[in-house]
């Protein structure tokens, strides 16, 4: 049995062998695409263009304008003379908010009664604009807290007059809130589970079409053997680029392993396998390769991107979505990057996931197997 | 004429055959749109709370109480220990922390500013810093209206304080929903990923088993050929697309603001630059394998991470974002997010049509080069 499968997988590493160039792709693409969006890809609310349009004129109005702008979350976006060019900012997507300062504002300041201040938020991506309304409420609370330090300072009394509640606040695991370090997790899953699926449902659909299955089919190679065989060179791929992925990420993100390497290299493993087996599973539900390629997608990257939490926070989905996510590996295989890579937490915070996985690693494996032998049947 | 309409014939006829193909062309989209819709949802609700309250005095009830019913929070712990606190959110059962002090309720009594902690999984970058400034918002809220109440007597209240009275409105998503960004982006999404995959996988697969080589040897012309290729799948790609806006209807009653037919036209103008990149992937891969890594790891990947799908390009390094602007994704995305939340028109977006023209030219031009001298 053993030299069966040493045969099958003999043959199949010399296929990959003899492709350098989808060898190359399988181990260079990743790190490029790793690296490409490790910089690039971010969530972070910054430089956002904002238009203010000031009536009053006075040196009030200005130093609050001035106040936006130095807080470093703003960038200047023009600033309008009419509403007609306060709305045409916003149409054109200019500006992503709009401040008015009315006239009679430092009038008002100065009377002590409430300054109006008309502010528009494009509202079109939600979240960033609540971050973007928080920004600015945040800084109309600290022109105001300025203007009543400067006011005690005229007038000892007023200084105990405000009493809130000093919230300190602390952020943990991730402090700079950087969007790198909760991406490297998803993008790590999102490059394993697409070169690991598509790689080996190819490679069995292409032994399909060109009419070589048959050949295997009445070799005495056993079906679980097949796809034992088929499966180990590319898991061999999957753990090299899986490497150099993790690598890149601790070298140029500064993402550091801080739970268990062992447990890293357990898991990912875990993780390959699943997707190796989903990916033979595929290959025995396609006949040719456009469709398995097809499938592959939507089984692999679309979900990996929308579904796993890797960017959509899974509490915010309905129930049943949720049940659909579980039914993606990656789903749980983030769970446990994120431990593992983000929060440096034990293994009693992510046994859960791991033994989901492991029951997804073997399902995965007997059924295409199973699927296998029936096709062979 | 009649040559080309050939051509289209056996590549429909194909399409027909193909069982497991025609259910895939009509079954996903409905699906991506549903499953997409419902999961691509970034707003910031119902977030998992654990509340340490070492006063239990009734103002830091109160407290809790206000984060409670707060449609932000979800309270879904009451830990008695810093510990236990920290194992929960360890475990990421709870994402925000708050940590009431025992002379949390004395203090507010006495006029004093109470402290409170908060503590918020940062690991999830994109919500933490929004339920941070919730949770402290809603603490500074509870605060003002708790010392308020009480009025220490002898204290002068007719001070008035300089104040702001910001009056916020937000346009186009008064809601803040993420849903009506997302699912305007996964329309255009889908629009990308059918037409690049059909298109090279269609001409590559006759590259493959040979029946290439007897098309060119028939007396059909090579701008006929081609032609007669890409029809089909821009037929296809109509079909799909009025699949998608029905379903992003009837599921989640949005339709564009915008005109429908300018929609449809712009849409024209980007299947056209996508049908052109299949075509170039067509002319560089061999195999159907390549053809699928090419297509996935060179433009369609990299434009659902770099268009604006998700991640702001005002975020992206200078070189990447100049990157962008080759994208036909970047300009697309613009048009069908305005067209839907906006109801812009052809003033604001003749802008993004210009380039994504220029590109879907240019990318259509070279591959027909390509492809010409591959024939020859």
């Amino acid at each position: 049995m053993k030299h069966r499968i040493g045969a099958i997988a003999r043959k199949e590493f010399r296929h990959i062998l003899r492709d350098p160039g989808s060898l190359g792709a399988l181990l260079g693409l990743p790190l490029f695409l790793l690296v490409m969006f490790g910089y690039a890809a971010s969530l972070d609310v910054k430089n956002v263009p904002l238009a203010i349009r000031d009536l009053d004129r006075s040196p009030e109005s200005r130093s609050l304008a001035s106040a936006f702008f130095a807080a470093g979350d703003f960038v200047t976006a023009g600033s309008p003379e009419t509403p007609g060019e306060e709305a045409s900012a916003l149409d054109e997507g200019r500006a992503a908010a709009v401040i008015e300062i009315p006239r009679g504002f430092a009038r008002d300041l100065a009377g002590r009664s409430p300054a109006p201040l008309q502010i528009l938020v494009d509202g079109s991506d939600g979240t960033r604009a609540q971050t973007v309304i928080g920004y600015i409420e945040g800084l109309c609370q600290r022109y105001e807290q300025d203007l009543l330090v400067a006011d005690a300072a005229r007038l000892p009394a007023m200084a105990s007059a405000e009493s809130a509640v000093d919230v300190r606040a602390r952020v943990l695991y991730n402090q700079d809130l950087k969007s790198v370090v909760f991406l490297v997790p998803g993008l790590v899953a999102l490059i394993l589970i697409i070169t690991a699926v598509v790689s080996a449902s190819l490679s069995v659909v292409r032994e399909k079409e060109t009419g070589s299955m048959e050949q295997i089919l009445v070799s005495p190679v056993g079906s679980m053997e097949f796809i034992v065989g088929k499966t180990l060179p590319y898991a061999g791929v999957g753990a090299l680029s899986a490497t150099t992925v993790l690598l890149t990420a601790t070298l140029l993100f500064g993402v550091a392993v801080k739970g268990s390497l062992v447990a890293l290299v357990a898991t990912t493993a875990l993780f390959i396998v699943a997707c190796l087996g989903i990916g033979i599973l595929i290959s025995t539900i396609a006949d040719t390769q456009q469709v398995a390629f097809l499938v592959g997608t939507l089984a692999t990257l679309v979900p990996t991107f929308t579904l796993s939490g890797f960017i959509f926070p899974l509490r915010n989905m309905p129930i049943l979505i949720r049940l659909l996510a579980h039914l993606f590996p990656s789903t749980y295989y983030i769970q446990i990057l994120e431990s593992i890579l983000v929060k440096g937490t034990g293994f009693a915070t992510y046994w859960q996931p791991c033994l989901s996985l492991i029951i997804y690693a073997l399902a995965a494996l007997l059924a295409s197997a199973a699927r296998f032998a029936r096709s062979r049947g | 004429m009649s040559r080309i309409g050939s051509v289209i014939k056996k590549e429909l006829i194909q399409l027909r055959r193909d069982k497991k193909m025609r259910a895939m062309l009509f079954i996903a989209p409905v699906m991506q749109v549903l499953v997409l819709g419902y999961a691509a949802n970034m707003d910031v609700s119902d977030v998992p709370l654990a509340v340490f309250d070492q006063d239990m005095s009734p103002q830091s009830r109160g407290l809790t109480a206000a984060f409670q019913n707060s449609a932000a929070f979800r309270l879904v712990a009451a830990p008695v220990s810093q510990r236990q606190l920290s194992s929960e959110l360890d475990a990421g059962s709870a994402e925000v922390g708050v940590v009431i002090p025992p002379s949390f309720g004395r203090d507010l009594d006495a006029g004093k500013t109470p402290k409170i902690q908060v503590l918020v999984d940062g690991a999830r970058s994109n919500t933490a810093a929004v339920s941070l400034s919730y949770a402290v918002s809603i603490a500074t809220d509870y605060g003002r209206k708790a010392s308020a109440s009480p009025l220490p007597a002898g204290m002068e209240t007719g001070i008035a304080v300089p104040s702001l009275d910001a009056r916020t409105r937000v346009w186009y998503n008064p809601e803040l929903k993420s849903r009506l960004f997302m699912v305007p982006g996964i329309f255009a999404l889908l629009a990308m990923v059918f037409t690049i995959i059909l298109t090279s996988l269609a001409i590559v697969k006759e590259k493959e088993i040979g029946t290439l080589e007897q098309l060119m040897v028939s007396p059909l012309r090579r701008g006929e050929l081609i032609v007669g290729k890409l029809v089909p799948f821009l037929l296809v790609s109509t079909i799909i697309l009025v699949l998608a806006i029905v379903a992003v209807w009837f599921f989640f009653g949005i339709l564009p603001r915008g005109s429908l037919l300018l929609l449809a036209a712009l849409s024209l103008a980007f299947v056209v630059s996508t049908l052109g990149i299949g075509l170039f992937v067509s002319t560089i891969a061999r195999t159907q394998q390549q053809a699928m890594m090419f297509s996935i790891f060179f433009f369609m990947f990299p434009m659902m991470v770099l268009s604006g799908f998700v991640f702001p390009i005002a975020n992206m390094p200078v070189v990447i974002q100049a990157v962008t602007y080759l994208m036909p994704l970047r300009y697309y995305l613009v048009i069908v997010r305005d067209l839907f939340l906006k109801g812009s028109g052809m003033e604001v977006l003749w802008l993004q049509l210009l380039p994504l023209l220029a590109i879907g030219a240019g990318v259509l031009g070279i591959s027909v080069l390509r492809f010409h001298k591959q024939l020859d």
